[in-house]
């Protein structure tokens, strides 16, 4: 059902786990449809110093998670938030269709966790 | 790599003794039972030998009691539709409840919005019928009171010979899914206030493809296929030979097998169970804890989802299921685990093993060794998890 690509990223997580000082928090889904995930960053020089991300949901939900960071790290805020759940997808050799919704969150979690940082950002002006 | 495989819900092995019996009718004994030359003769004594086997295993009264189908599905179809069609004079009310098959639930669903009312009777956390519902449900206008035998997920065994007075009470006919019972739990059809009773071949090691319906004489029944008239015209089309030859074979095998195997089985499970929620924390068992199947262990695990866990214990060579959304075609999580309270998340951590013939106490212990290391990690990757159970 899997490509091999979101196997490895499944059994092999990049990336997992939490940020205590992050810069940008983003949480998307919702357990109740059974994928929940929370991307931490940190930013310096406007570009993604550190990411991390928490995740509860299927295969699919750990692997879009773990790639994310892998696409994001060391880019600038703004190529960061052209990154798009299709692009996640085509990094992972692509994913079931019944997936490409409820599971292919991580491009919004990361996006959510930018605009975070930007919002605390401009609070401290 | 080990292989384990607990997943016989979803599909069984079929027995060596059933497929050798089999054989001669794909390759030798060709005939149509409608024929009337030899060819055809013998083809029509397998299948009236074969419908005596079925008939003994349920203690059905007659072998024309049972028509041969291809599978619990159909079975489910033909009783709901072709009871709810040919007992119009009497009533459009049908009787279900929340945790039947979907080839129960779905085709309710396609009668009521013909016209047809039905009412879905809750179940307490455990999973059993709301019998006190059900006696205030029925009315003179329900014409069929239809409820599973054992249910296959959640392992609950229903008061099937209660529910069964219930309905008779009021004159409705009675009909029993015992697609996921048979051939582990002795059943009576006559002791058991059982009018219609539905079959599969594949989950008691017979072939796929074959089922069973038992219709009590007497039972009104309007057929759902049209055709040349087999099976007394409740049945069209050729009878499936080698799959109807198989299917007696299993069912004859179960009848003689099944009390040592389900002792065996029972043992085990509760080997299982016990060792799982000895082992990890927050682990809950889903369903009856002694009105269960034989075979069926099937636990929640707070913090985590199914399908990912699936995919970990596949990973090293052990086959489950889940109640998880994300396992379905549909994205809902298992109507059974809902009905029985659990939240949505909740149904998502549901983890369900169904054990088989060739399962053994070491198969067990390989998956009790896997298991908390699997949570564990699972649980880490987790936003979800209180910290203390990350340590």
């Amino acid at each position: 059902m899997y490509t091999e690509k979101v196997m490895e990223h499944f059994r092999n997580p990049r990336n997992m786990g939490e940020i205590p000082d992050a810069d940008g928090i983003g949480t998307v889904g919702n357990p109740v449809c059974g994928d929940l995930m929370t991307i931490y960053i940190k930013v310096k020089d406007n570009k993604i110093a550190d990411i991390k991300f928490k995740t509860f949901g299927c295969g699919a939900a750990i692997a879009t998670s773990s790639m994310i960071t892998e696409l994001a790290k060391g880019k600038t805020l703004e190529e960061a938030m052209k990154i798009t759940r299709g692009n996640v997808a085509d990094s992972l050799g692509g994913l079931p269709t019944i997936k490409m919704h409820c599971s292919n969150l991580a491009a919004d979690g990361l996006h959510a966790a930018i605009e975070d940082y930007l919002k605390k950002k401009e609070a401290e002006k | 790599m080990r292989r384990v495989y607990m997943d016989h819900t979803a599909g069984m092995p079929v027995d060596e003794r059933v497929l050798e019996v089999m054989m001669p009718y794909f390759t030798q004994n060709y005939g149509n039972p409608s024929s009337i030359h030899s060819f055809g003769n013998e083809a029509r004594r397998a299948i009236d030998e074969s419908r005596s086997k079925v008939a003994e295993l349920i203690g059905a009264e007659k072998k024309e009691e049972i028509v041969f189908t291809s599978g619990g599905t159909e079975s489910n179809n033909l009783t709901i539709k072709g009871v709810a069609y040919r007992n119009k004079d009497k009533g459009n009310h049908i009787i279900t409840s929340s945790i039947e098959h979907m080839s129960v639930i779905n085709t309710c669903k396609h009668l009521s919005k013909q016209g047809f009312e039905v009412t879905y009777l809750p179940v307490d956390k455990h999973g059993t019928v709301d019998i006190e519902a059900l006696k205030k449900e029925i009315t003179e206008k329900t014409v069929l009171v239809s409820i599973m035998y054992a249910n296959g997920e959640i392992g609950t065994i229903e008061p099937i010979k209660e529910i069964g007075e219930i309905a008779h009470s009021k004159g409705a006919f009675f009909h029993v899914d015992a697609v996921a019972a048979a051939g582990q739990i002795p059943i009576n059809v006559q002791d058991e206030n059982i009018d219609l009773l539905s079959l599969s071949s594949n989950d008691m090691y017979g072939p796929r493809g074959v089922g069973a319906l038992y219709i009590k004489a007497g039972t009104r029944v309007l057929p759902i296929i049209q055709g040349g008239g087999q099976e007394r015209g409740l049945r069209s089309g050729t009878e499936n030979l080698p799959g109807i030859v198989g299917m007696g074979k299993a069912t004859e095998i179960a009848k003689t097998e099944m009390k040592p195997a389900a002792e065996r089985l029972s043992k085990l499970r509760d080997r299982f169970i016990k060792g799982i929620l000895d082992s990890i924390p927050e682990s809950y068992l889903n369903g009856h804890p002694t009105k269960r199947l034989p075979n069926n262990v099937n636990i929640r695990f707070s913090y985590i989802e199914g399908e990912s866990l699936i995919l970990s214990l596949d990973m090293e060579g052990v086959a489950c299921s889940s109640g998880s959304a994300c396992t379905s075609k549909t994205l809902e999580p298992s109507h059974a685990l809902l009905a029985i309270g659990l939240a949505h998340e909740e149904a998502h951590g549901s983890l369900l093993f169904t054990l088989g013939k060739q399962n053994t106490e070491e198969d067990v212990k390989y998956v009790l060794g896997l298991l908390p290391k699997i949570v564990k990690r699972l649980r880490a990757i987790s936003p979800l998890t209180p910290k203390e159970l990350v340590t």
